[in-house]
């Protein structure tokens, strides 16, 4: 009993080298000019040398793209959320004609991929004159997120028992204010999941803001990242340092979310 | 009459979003595909029926993009999604550091896909400046990586491992913990190997999570694009090229917007007809009596 589950420890451990190692490397390699690395791959830096990390950090594009990441990012979910859990809340508590045929159509869009609908966009983003501004990116992806937040909302705002709207209504609520003041406040857990879902969504999103943005004035790290590396081709330890701050953000997020992102996952996909 | 004034209020903003944004510009691919067009002045006139799919069906590169859907995702069902599985049965055991594992697992799949493609250039570089190529040098294993055909698809498989493999993990580990003790304590008592317990009990038990996982693989491969575009951008001679991958080439480095509407339509048919099969032939099971939530 005991050795297998010493061998179990073995094999998580390789694993987890496995995919750590990469994210090591680059911490590591971004304390090296190039030519350390090339000739000491593995072993620490020698000497230790913090200057492509302080040139990253004192450079204004690394900073301008960390910006405009998180705007984008903050808004597509204040707006993707916010129209979402209007509809969620009608299709979850209202009975009408026709509601089902619209929750369908919305449910329909998560097989609708982005990389199909891009080239219009494209077209239609520049006759809007929306090509270069983040309004751009944060619609469409504010409206690709629709189907799976809807979804989800209008789950947990199906799980809230009718006898507290009863109890609101005959206390004088109207259908606005028993949205807002109650069933807001109780969906608390699921709008962070949803949040969540669209924050790490917008923060990786690279097809959208390649097509949008060509002036660097509005690039996210996504685009950054990838242009860093074209600029600085041969400069490799200095990309590392680069992609290890364009990391940090993220891992940062993850490690606060972790909770909500696993459970709006899991839950978005046995329901799509 | 304020019923209605309401529930018009409330859906149309996300209706008029979804509408314009989302099924708007995915049927004007399908309309675009039927004309020649650069993408400049107005709306396309230059009507030439099917000929962009009759173009697409006679091109090399096409079946070279089928090709490379198929080896991943054959990949992918028959490596990633079993070392998934494998290690979420690992995870699900007492084992000490279980929540680190599981933390540090699922973390390269909140990175971008950028972020992850060109860490994986530098590691993977072709000449001996890569870690890969440092590591595998000992024992006489140094490849050019993404820079041959021949271990371009490998290399790329294992980037999407690297990235994907915990997500997949994590569904296997809550489909597993869905399963009733009483389960697999019953096959114990009456004898079961740990072996049979897992592929009695425990396996046919997590189907609906597994089809779920597979389900996901397959369409994510289909739309490939992301990581292909940074670390290969469909080559060596369009050896690792997905379908996106080459509509993105002709549409949006070519202006050729007609042609590339066309790529993008087959590949959303693909999905399309995919995921009707799927559901219709494989997870019937899994949503019988549970159709209405």
């Amino acid at each position: 009993m005991k050795s297998r589950h010493l061998s179990l420890q073995l094999i998580a451990v390789v694993v987890g080298a496995f995919v750590a190692v990469p994210i090591i490397y680059a911490v590591i390699g971004g304390f090296k000019d190039t030519s350390q690395l090339s000739t000491n791959p593995f072993g620490l830096p020698a000497p230790w040398n913090a200057g492509n990390y302080a040139d990253v950090l004192g450079s204004a594009g690394f900073w301008r793209q960390l910006g405009n990441s998180i705007f984008i990012a903050l808004l597509t979910t204040a707006l993707l959320v916010g129209v979402s859990a209007l509809a969620a809340f009608v299709l979850a508590r209202f009975t009408f004609r026709g509601r089902e045929a619209i929750f369908t159509l919305f449910a329909v869009g998560l097989m609708f991929p982005f990389t199909v609908a891009i080239l219009p966009l494209f077209v239609m983003l520049r006759t809007l004159g929306l090509l270069d501004s983040p309004w751009g990116v944060i619609f469409v992806q504010a409206a690709f997120g629709i189907p799976v937040t809807i979804i989800i909302l209008r789950g947990f705002f199906r799980s809230i028992p009718n006898e507290i709207e009863e109890a609101a209504t005959l206390d004088g609520c109207t259908s606005f204010a028993f949205f807002w003041r109650i069933l807001l406040p109780m969906a608390r857990p699921a709008l962070a999941t949803v949040s969540v879902l669209a924050v790490v969504a917008s923060w990786n999103n690279f097809l959208l803001p390649l097509v949008v943005f060509t002036d660097p004035e509005w690039w996210t790290i996504p685009l950054g990242v990838q242009q860093f590396q074209g600029e600085h081709g041969a400069d490799t330890s200095r990309i590392m340092a680069y992609l290890v701050l364009a990391m940090v953000p993220a891992l940062a997020f993850y490690s606060l979310a972790e909770r909500h992102l696993i459970s709006g996952l899991t839950a978005g996909a046995m329901k799509g | 009459m304020r019923r209605w004034v309401t529930i018009t209020l409330f859906l149309l903003p996300a209706l008029v979003l979804f509408v314009l944004l989302v099924l708007l510009p995915t049927l004007m691919a399908g309309y675009l595909s039927f004309f020649k067009w650069n993408g400049l002045g107005g709306l396309p006139t230059n009507y030439i029926g099917l000929d962009n799919y009759t173009r697409l069906f006679e091109s090399d590169i096409f079946y070279g993009d089928l090709r490379t859907m198929g080896v991943i995702i054959v990949l992918s069902l028959l490596v990633q999604l079993p070392f998934s599985l494998a290690i979420a049965m690992l995870l699900h055991q007492r084992i000490r550091g279980r929540a680190f594992y599981r933390l540090v697992f699922f973390a390269p799949y909140v990175l971008s896909e950028a972020v992850t493609a060109v860490l994986f250039t530098m590691i993977f570089a072709p000449d001996e400046s890569g870690l890969a190529n440092a590591i595998l040098g000992v024992v006489g294993l140094e490849s050019e990586w993404f820079a041959d055909e021949s271990t371009v698809l490998l290399t790329l498989f294992v980037v999407m491992s690297w990235k994907y493999f915990g997500f997949h993990t994590l569904l296997y580990l809550a489909g597993r913990q869905g399963i009733p003790k009483e389960l697999t304590e019953a096959a114990q008592i009456d004898g079961s190997t740990p072996w049979q317990v897992f592929r009695y009990v425990t396996l046919p038990l997590m189907g609906p999570t597994i089809r779920i996982s597979a389900f996901l693989s397959v369409i994510g491969t289909i739309q490939l694009f992301d990581l292909v575009w940074i670390l290969t951008g469909g080559g060596p001679s369009h050896s690792s090229e997905t379908l996106a991958v080459t509509m993105m080439q002709f549409g949006f480095k070519r202006a050729q917007i007609g042609y590339a509407s066309a790529i993008s339509v087959v590949m959303f048919l693909l999905s399309l007809v995919f995921a009707l099969w799927y559901q219709r032939y494989v997870m019937r099971r899994d949503l019988e009596g549970a159709t209405v939530q």
